[in-house]
């Protein structure tokens, strides 16, 4: 059976140094002229295992058979040697090069040590031709659509010989037009024998393209399916599974006096001419979380990014209550608005990694006059403060002057959330606030989102972790390709499968099911 | 004012404007080649003031000004090769490895003086070679065009060449590929197998042997001896020209001979009732202003 192979992976186990495990001992097949699509949610260790294939990552364990022989890759070179080839999702080129230097990169051909590309320009010019690429091999890459820098990408594999390519979320770039002739073009390859391996968690173009789909779940392969005996349904419950249970019901109190918190109105944003975010609407109430779920990359960090002013939408309002925002300087709209933001980075956009845990404690509000005196800042104002902030959130530590990043990530975390929380927001938007926390510390970190919203402040909760966003929330959002694709208020019998169907593009609610989240009374 | 003038517009002006602009050229290209390899080679002005000592050191032992140049040259290449070995091997930064060689330049050459010929200003006591002066058949009897070009040391010519040279080997050859993808996107060309330190560190080395044969036109051409610190500056003044000429080579060399003009000139007010003072700082001030409108141009672009 093995000998149907072309590429064979038995048994891969990938454990980094810092003691993640990303595979969990992953066997796959490939066969010759098929495209096998490898889906997974975000942090499933899909990227890992492409790496590993493509030589960029040693697996702890476990081996890789290439038309029979068991392959030692140290680095890309090896794996293109023997002719697989991987097109990143961020592109491998010069940008001031011609396509035909980008081809030919790092092996030009050479005449009396002069560049000679006269026949490896024939030899690329045929290729292209061979698969319909509108190509000139004598354009600057950085003139060209990010479409056809993705075309330059493939060629260069092809014209390197390989066989197998590894193609990682291909059409997350490309508009939907793109998309289109990639597919045409994956076929021709498919037809003349290359093997590809298509990574994405689009289900609807994994469905279309492919021939046989792997599912990968917290690092272990879940199943192989021949595409056409499975649907998209059975193939996102298999990706999304079961998670860590959470409940707070009880601790959610009823909030009498609701007001509208946050407005927005028609924004749309657009980047490189992808929309990103179209059109979208939405309202949020105090007293209340509401929760914006979608697979990574549909439009929830640039919603961020615009609600916290660090990119401007090119359409649209933003209010928080009745004041407008949309142009406000980030400063403006913490002080001002009230709005405080537990972002998705905690080490690069949450703490300063080498200063103390006091000194990141303030933070956001180390110009307050209570934290300083006339001229200097007042230590002794702020030890108190970070002392009984780290009490409160139970930070454990040897005292506020330890260096933070020698916390472990959950303590971090909750450094973050105490800061924000002490910034007294009105709004809160928490991003992943709990992503790579343990357990305990996620639960915490929950308990004091509820206790804001017990206090009738607004909470927007971006969460990937679907069992969060149901016990947290008091409303859901499903964000796909930059709309909000369903609404739900009544989360009692709401299951992660059917969040799925709509996180992956299989559902859509109607407009007018959506639309309730504008024109819904305030009571 | 008309008298000044006057003195601008003569062959001899033309001539002393190719005389000052060589060494800053020189470094220039270096620079050029560095910067497009990626790393900033802010070393020059110390590499060029210890290339300047060596080629006057060996040439007066040997009493060749040949071996004197080549000495120049090796020593280039050596000292850019440590800081290419600090920097891509070792981790230190760039930058930091820079003002550091600059400083030990500045004062191990005056120590190496003082040991030599018991002198801390300049070797005029040693019988150090001049790099000869040459005619150029044909060219030396066209009226003014003879007298700006002609007759000049042969490492103006040589400079002159190595801007042809450079741009070719840049824009013709698989090491100048390689240096721009290099410096342009490194993970791109590493993920073909090309080896990024090395092709760096190649490229820090002849910035090294270029601002060698800066250093030995300034000690055995330009004058005829060695002095403390007589760089002064040159090599920062490349630097700046580079930026501005953002590392291409021909708007590199139009910015080298920009900065060489205003040289040229403050030469030439510092014979009129000017203070001097004032006057030579000309080409800083040059260089301030083409900083100031480089700046303002690169912010309006990347708008």
């Amino acid at each position: 059976m093995s000998n149907s192979y072309i590429l064979e992976l038995r048994d891969i186990k990938k454990v980094y140094d810092n003691g993640v495990v990303a595979n969990k001992g992953i066997s796959i097949g490939f066969r010759e002229g098929e495209i096998h699509a490898i889906v997974g949610e975000n942090g499933a260790g899909k990227s890992t295992l492409m790496k590993i294939i493509f030589g960029l990552e040693k697996p702890t364990q476990g081996a890789i058979y290439y038309k029979g022989k068991e392959m030692n890759f140290t680095s890309p070179l090896d794996s293109i040697a023997v002719g697989i080839g991987m097109v990143h999702q961020h592109f491998m080129l010069v940008p001031s090069f011609t396509v035909l230097q980008n081809i030919v990169l790092g092996d030009e051909p050479t005449k009396f040590s002069f560049i000679n590309s006269k026949a490896s320009k024939k030899k690329a010019e045929e290729l292209a031709k061979q698969y319909n690429f509108q190509l000139s091999m004598d354009e600057k890459v950085s003139d060209l659509s990010v479409g056809m820098k993705q075309k330059v990408e493939i060629l260069k594999l092809l014209y390197k010989g390989a066989k197998v390519l590894i193609l990682d979320e291909p059409t997350a770039v490309l508009t939907p037009q793109e998309t289109e002739q990639l597919f045409v073009e994956l076929k021709k390859f498919k037809e003349n024998g290359h093997t590809i391996i298509f990574i994405s968690h689009k289900l609807g173009e994994v469905k279309q393209i492919s021939d046989r789909i792997s599912v990968i779940r917290k690092g272990e392969l879940i199943s192989t399916h021949n595409t056409r005996d499975v649907d998209t349904e059975t193939i996102s419950e298999l990706m999304i599974g079961r998670k860590v249970e959470y409940e707070y019901s009880g601790i959610k109190q009823e909030i009498k006096s609701k007001k509208v918190a946050l407005t927005i109105d028609n924004i749309t944003y657009t980047q490189n001419g992808i929309p990103l975010l179209k059109d979208l609407s939405l309202k949020t109430k105090t007293g209340e979380i509401l929760g914006v779920v979608g697979v990574e990359g549909n439009g929830q960090s640039e919603l961020v990014d615009v609600l916290f002013g660090y990119k401007r939408a090119e359409k649209g309002r933003i209010l928080i209550q009745d004041m407008e925002i949309s142009n406000f300087r980030i400063k403006e709209i913490r002080e001002r608005a009230k709005v405080a933001y537990i972002p998705e980075d905690r080490m690069r956009q949450g703490i300063a990694a080498s200063a103390s845990i006091k000194e990141n404690i303030i933070a956001s509000y180390y110009d307050r006059e209570e934290l300083n005196h006339k001229f200097m800042m007042n230590h002794k104002a702020i030890t108190k403060v970070s002392d009984q902030l780290v009490k409160d959130f139970n930070v454990l530590c040897q005292s506020s002057d330890t260096e933070i990043q020698s916390l472990s990530g959950g303590n971090i975390q909750k450094v973050v959330v105490a800061r924000e929380y002490n910034a007294n927001p009105e709004f809160l938007i928490a991003e992943q606030p709990t992503r790579g926390v343990d357990i305990g510390s996620a639960r915490f970190i929950h308990e004091k989102l509820i206790e804001l919203r017990n206090k009738n402040k607004s909470i927007l909760l971006f969460s990937a972790d679907l069992g969060e966003a149901l016990a947290v929330s008091d409303k859901i959002i499903v964000m796909y390709s930059g709309e909000i694709v369903a609404y739900f208020d009544n989360l009692a019998d709401l299951t992660e499968k059917e969040l799925g169907f709509y996180m992956l593009g299989v559902k859509r609610q109607s407009p007018e099911e959506i639309r309730r989240l504008m024109d819904e009374k305030i009571n | 004012m008309n008298n000044i003038l006057a003195l601008l517009l003569t062959p001899a002006f033309g001539y002393a404007v190719l005389r000052v602009t060589t060494p800053i050229l020189y470094a220039a290209l270096g620079n050029v080649i560095s910067s497009k390899a990626g790393v900033s080679n802010i070393a020059m002005e110390g590499t060029m003031l210890t290339s300047s000592l060596v080629g006057v050191l060996a040439s007066a032992y040997t009493g060749s000004a040949f071996i004197g140049l080549l000495a120049a040259l090796v020593v280039g290449i050596l000292f850019s090769a440590f800081m290419a070995y600090l920097n891509l091997y070792l981790g230190t930064n760039v930058i930091m490895a820079g003002i550091a060689l600059n400083l030990f330049a500045s004062k191990f050459t005056v120590y190496i003086l003082y040991m030599l010929t018991g002198q801390k200003g300049n070797s005029a006591s040693l019988a150090s070679k001049q790099i000869p002066s040459v005619d150029i058949p044909v060219i030396k009897n066209i009226p003014v065009l003879g007298e700006i070009i002609s007759g000049h040391n042969i490492l103006v010519y040589v400079a002159l060449l190595s801007i042809i040279v450079i741009y070719i080997m840049l824009n013709k050859t698989k090491l100048g590929t390689h240096i721009k993808a290099v410096g342009e996107s490194p993970h791109a060309a590493a993920s073909v197998g090309i080896n990024v330190k090395r092709v760096r560190f190649l490229s820090l080395c002849l910035s090294g042997l270029l601002a060698g044969f800066g250093g030995a036109y300034m000690s055995m051409g330009y004058l005829s001896m060695f002095t403390r610190d007589m760089i002064a500056g040159r090599g920062w003044i490349a630097i700046a020209a580079g930026a501005m000429g953002r590392s291409m080579v021909i708007p590199t060399t139009i910015t080298s001979f920009l900065f060489g003009i205003f040289s040229a000139i403050g030469n030439v007010l510092q014979l009129q009732n000017i203070p001097s003072e004032l006057v030579t700082t000309l080409p800083y001030v040059a260089v301030f202003i083409g900083i100031i409108v480089y700046s303002i141009r690169k912010t309006k672009e990347d708008k």
